[in-house]
């Protein structure tokens, strides 16, 4: 689907590319890393009854690792600039921190480790394939990175090396679902509403850009 | 009380540099994640509840704040007896949940830990309003300041959030599909606000940027800065402090011979 | 030769006003086929006060924003010509603009007041020293008294106005930009952000240029008028009298409230004896605030009839409770005490308590135009919008696309069918926020500000429509500031606050 858009786009979007951020990507990836943050800590609130209904099934509580993953993809994919999955990733494990978690400052360092784990996907990509694919393995990334943090330094670290396992899959596949497909769908949503007109991913694919002249 | 402009009593930790206090909490919780042990997470929270009671948080909002701990530590505590590694004597057993020695003292270390670990941060953090938190990033830690202070103009829009999510829910009864439809007509009713939402706050934050470009904010010259964030003497007392807990945390555990380091 | 660097301390500085020079500048957005402006030429001396108008989509707010230099660099959009502001091109010109935009939300950077105002002196490098009393200057300047800790989030829009003002008067600038300033805002705080901006170019000289369709709020400040062309250039050009005596029929026609051109009121059919459909006694209105069980009373002793074909208008001060009102009335919030029923015969069947009825019940029932219409939107295409509510009654196909697409073509909307509701301007958004909810012909039409920020084709547009759907007996209750839509509209006025409603003009019997 993307090469019969490429033939359309106007010649601006083939400009050399530029890594630079500017003042309005740092502050749409604030605010999505912000919006993503109180997402983070509803998510954790709910997260105490939903883990202790999973709880009688060894390790699936993985499933719902997802749920503080997507930020990074989100703002990766719509942002287009190295970094980006990382930042928007972590400030909305700062928000979710200083609203209050039970995980405490613990909550920065998972945010830096899963952004990182979506970083390194798109930066495998040289941060110029954004299709479906590359961000549901983004997702998937975080879902590595939370993955091996739970089962390494919280207190699934004292269970069983099965239940380890169970949990490890189960996020990455939380990751790839809830972070990749998820995140992927909301930017293609994003990009049709015309607010992303000043990014590129809002160019490509949008329909209709003479109604969007205001 | 707001998150962006938090009602903070005067206190001693009140007008400590915010970066401090994000030193020790920092410091307090990387040491605590090494090891899983009852010794160093008691140790430490004990030696902390010293520290947290010069807060100055009223009692209402230090257990609104912290409930979040409180819940999730015996919660924690639990999930570990029941599937924590076994060892020891068997104490309980139904189907392959199993109840030991080893797996109940692994779940009160949990406990303590989940304690140990949130208790500070959040209650540091309650203490610290986020302008002065970014005014210390990007002066003392020396951090970018365009990523800084877009961060903190982000944030401000969280308090429109919750209004403009209300409206949204009233919007969709009007329009007859505030309710029914079972569980889909549920996941409808909470993705399709959210999704709104998320367009408008993208909206919102392309006309932040322009607004505040328009304020000569993001070339790559110097800046200076309204309000000066110093760390004082009294500040590294603070850091002093946060590594001497994390010190005697650790050094009673390894005395104790509880200490177990996670990676080995 | 005056100083005009930051770094210039004092009380009063000496500003240098900008000069303008525009040289075949055009500008096109990336991914758009279109230039938003072309063929531009144009100069704008020092010292002149300018009102910039023209039809929407004629590139008024994209050459604002040049002149602001905040349209961005090649990855925003192609540059042709030359922009330049005292000889330098204007994205360069940092610190010698200021400019104020539209949205009061989305313009305070900081959580406090004084922090807000420091901000663009902190970015142009002013010393520590010089920026407080340049803060305190500013805010005296604007008229905002309040401390420096005053948080931002508590103000109100004409306030938020008038901080982004200070903003950026702090900042000393040589040319100040306004992009509608005030279309935001209540009649009130329209005339505190007016004169706020007189005062400090009467104290500065600083060049002045202003985009706003309603006329009369500046024509006495500007000493000249530019009108853009759509298709690029300038239309016209001259001194303000004589270019909105010579322009004022095509102006008026692009939707510029032109003084002179007042949009016509509708003639209206009043219905004799009409039946009440909603009382109100004694109701108290307010929210449950977040995280609270009880609500937080905004208003209390409201005693109201609204009956079929009457047009009733809620007004009152800002804070008074009046969209709570509104929506309280709309059956979305709960009454937070007293009663508020419906006829046996609009009930028909279900309780009387309209916050009881279910979500489907509401659509043939009560109508709500919130607003903002954005909170509305539901679907991704205009056409499939429309759709939902003839749906979810369980309409026939036939019977459901009948409706859609007469109200398209009622609402001129035809043409965007296909589009997603959010690309839409300001005045079509408005326009589809009411055609979703006629689409189920609700016998009551709660309306929040309707009106607001709307051009003068729109407002005659909607308040054409608002009386055909009187005359057809539906029943009308709009909160509103806008003293025109009251005049051409209302049969009765609640002012909140006040004990009984006033009875005006057509509907009292």
């Amino acid at each position: 689907m993307h090469a019969t858009i490429t033939s359309t786009r106007p010649a601006t979007a083939n400009k050399s590319r530029n890594y630079r951020w500017r003042v309005v990507d740092i502050v749409v990836a604030s605010v999505i890393g912000v919006a993503s943050g109180v997402i983070f800590w509803a998510w954790g609130l709910a997260w105490s009854p939903l883990s202790a209904i999973l709880a009688f099934t060894p390790g699936l509580e993985g499933l719902l690792a997802g749920g503080w993953l997507f930020a990074g993809v989100l703002g990766g994919l719509i942002i287009r600039k190295p970094g980006a999955a990382v930042y928007t990733e972590v400030v909305a494990a700062v928000v979710s921190m200083l609203i209050g978690t039970q995980w405490g400052f613990s909550t920065l360092i998972w945010g830096v480790v899963e952004g990182l784990g979506a970083e390194i996907v798109l930066a495998l990509f040289l941060y110029s394939n954004w299709r479906l694919g590359v961000a549901l393995l983004a997702g998937a990334g975080a879902g590595v990175a939370v993955g091996l943090l739970d089962t390494t330094f919280t207190s699934y670290a004292a269970l069983d090396f099965g239940y380890k396992a169970v949990y490890f899959v189960s996020a990455v596949i939380s990751g790839t679902v809830l972070a990749g497909l998820l995140s992927w769908l909301a930017v293609r949503g994003l990009a049709r509403t015309g607010a992303l007109s000043r990014f590129a991913a809002g160019r490509e694919g949008s329909r209709a850009p003479a109604a969007a002249i205001s | 009380m707001s998150l962006l402009t938090p009602t903070i009593r005067p206190s001693v930790v009140a007008r400590l540099n915010p970066v401090a206090k994000l030193a020790v909490a920092l410091i307090v919780s990387c040491a605590l994640l090494l090891s899983i042990d009852w010794v160093s997470a008691g140790v430490a929270l004990l030696l902390e509840v010293g520290l947290l009671l010069w807060c100055g948080l009223s009692a209402r909002q230090f257990w609104l704040r912290t409930a979040p701990v409180w819940i999730a530590a015996p919660m924690a505590s639990i999930t570990t007896v029941l599937y924590g590694e076994d060892s020891g004597a068997l104490l309980w057993q139904f189907g392959f949940i199993s109840v030991t020695e080893g797996s109940a003292q692994l779940g009160l270390a949990i406990g303590l830990r989940v304690l140990a670990i949130g208790l500070p941060g959040i209650v540091l953090l309650a203490t610290t309003d986020p302008t002065d938190l970014a005014d210390g990033l990007a002066q003392v830690v020396r951090l970018p300041a365009r990523f800084v202070l877009g961060g903190l103009a982000g944030l401000r829009l969280v308090g429109m959030f919750i209004e403009d999510w209300h409206s949204l829910t009233l919007a969709r009864r009007a329009r007859g599909v505030g309710d029914g439809g079972g569980l889909r007509g549920a996941a409808r009713r909470f993705f399709g606000p959210a999704f709104s939402l998320l367009v408008i706050s993208v909206r919102r934050g392309s006309k932040l940027a322009t607004a505040m470009e328009a304020r000569g904010f993001g070339s790559d010259e110097p800046r200076t800065w309204a309000r000066e964030s110093r760390f004082r003497v009294a500040d590294a007392v603070l850091v002093s402090i946060g590594f001497a807990i994390t010190g005697i945390a650790i050094g009673v555990a390894v005395r104790a011979e509880t200490w177990s380091f996670i990676l080995a | 030769m005056p100083d005009t660097s930051p770094h210039l301390s004092g009380r009063a500085p000496q500003i240098r006003a900008v000069h303008i020079r525009a040289r075949d500048w055009g500008w096109r957005h990336a991914g758009r086929h279109n230039q938003a402006v072309s063929r531009l030429d144009l100069q704008i001396e020092p010292g002149e006060r300018v009102l910039l108008l023209g039809a929407s989509g004629a590139g008024k707010s994209t050459l604002v924003h040049a002149l602001a230099g905040v349209l961005g660099d090649a990855e925003d959009g192609d540059e042709t010509g030359s922009l330049l502001i005292d000889g330098r091109p204007a994205a360069e010109a940092r610190g010698r603009v200021g400019l104020v935009l539209q949205d009061p939300d989305s313009q305070v950077v900081l959580a406090r007041i004084g922090d807000d105002v420091a901000f663009g002196c902190e970015n142009l490098a002013v010393p520590r020293a010089d920026i407080w009393p340049r803060v305190r200057q500013a805010l005296a300047e604007v008229g905002l008294d309040l401390s420096l800790d005053h948080p931002t989030s508590s103000l109100s829009g004409g306030q938020k106005q008038r901080l982004a003002l200070a903003g950026v008067l702090a900042m000393r600038p040589g040319l100040l930009l306004l992009d509608e300033p005030t279309a935001n805002l209540e009649p009130g705080g329209v005339i505190e952000v007016r004169d706020a901006v007189v005062r400090s170019l009467d104290h500065s000289g600083a060049t002045f240029v202003v985009i706003e369709h309603r006329v009369e709020v500046w024509q006495d400040v500007v000493d000249r008028v530019i009108v853009l062309d759509p298709s690029g250039g300038v239309l016209a050009d001259g001194p303000t009298r004589e270019i909105l005596s010579s322009q004022g029929e095509r102006l008026a026609q692009a939707g510029v409230w032109v003084p002179a051109l007042p949009p016509r009121f509708p003639v209206r059919h009043p219905m004799r004896a009409s039946q009440t459909l909603l009382r109100a006694e004694g109701l108290q209105v307010g929210r449950v605030p977040f995280g609270r069980r009880t609500a937080c009373v905004v208003a209390d002793g409201i005693n109201l009839g609204l009956r079929a074909g009457t047009a009733t208008v809620v007004t009152g001060p800002n804070g008074a409770g009046k969209s709570t009102l509104a929506l309280t009335l709309a059956g979305l919030l709960r009454p937070a005490g007293g009663a508020l029923r419906a006829s046996d015969e609009f009930a028909d069947g279900i309780p009387a308590e309209p916050h009881r009825w279910r979500s489907k019940q509401l659509l043939t029932r009560i109508g709500t135009v919130f607003q903002d219409p954005e909170h509305q939107f539901l679907a991704a295409t205009v056409r499939d919008d429309l759709l939902i509510g003839p749906r979810a009654l369980g309409l026939s196909v036939a019977e459901q696309t009948g409706r859609v697409d007469e109200l398209m073509h009622r609402l001129r909307l035809d043409h965007l069918a296909d589009a997603n509701p959010f690309t839409l301007s300001g005045g079509e958004k408005r326009r589809m926020s009411v055609a979703t909810v006629l689409a189920t012909r609700p016998r009551l039409l709660v309306l929040d500000e309707p009106t607001f920020g709307q051009d003068s084709r729109t407002w005659q547009e909607l308040v054409t429509l608002l009386a055909e759907l009187l005359d057809e007996g539906t029943a009308l209750v709009a909160v509103t500031h806008d003293a025109q839509f009251v005049s051409a509209l209302a049969d009765e006025e609640y002012r909140l606050g006040a004990p009984d409603a006033i009875r005006l003009g057509a509907g009292a019997l």
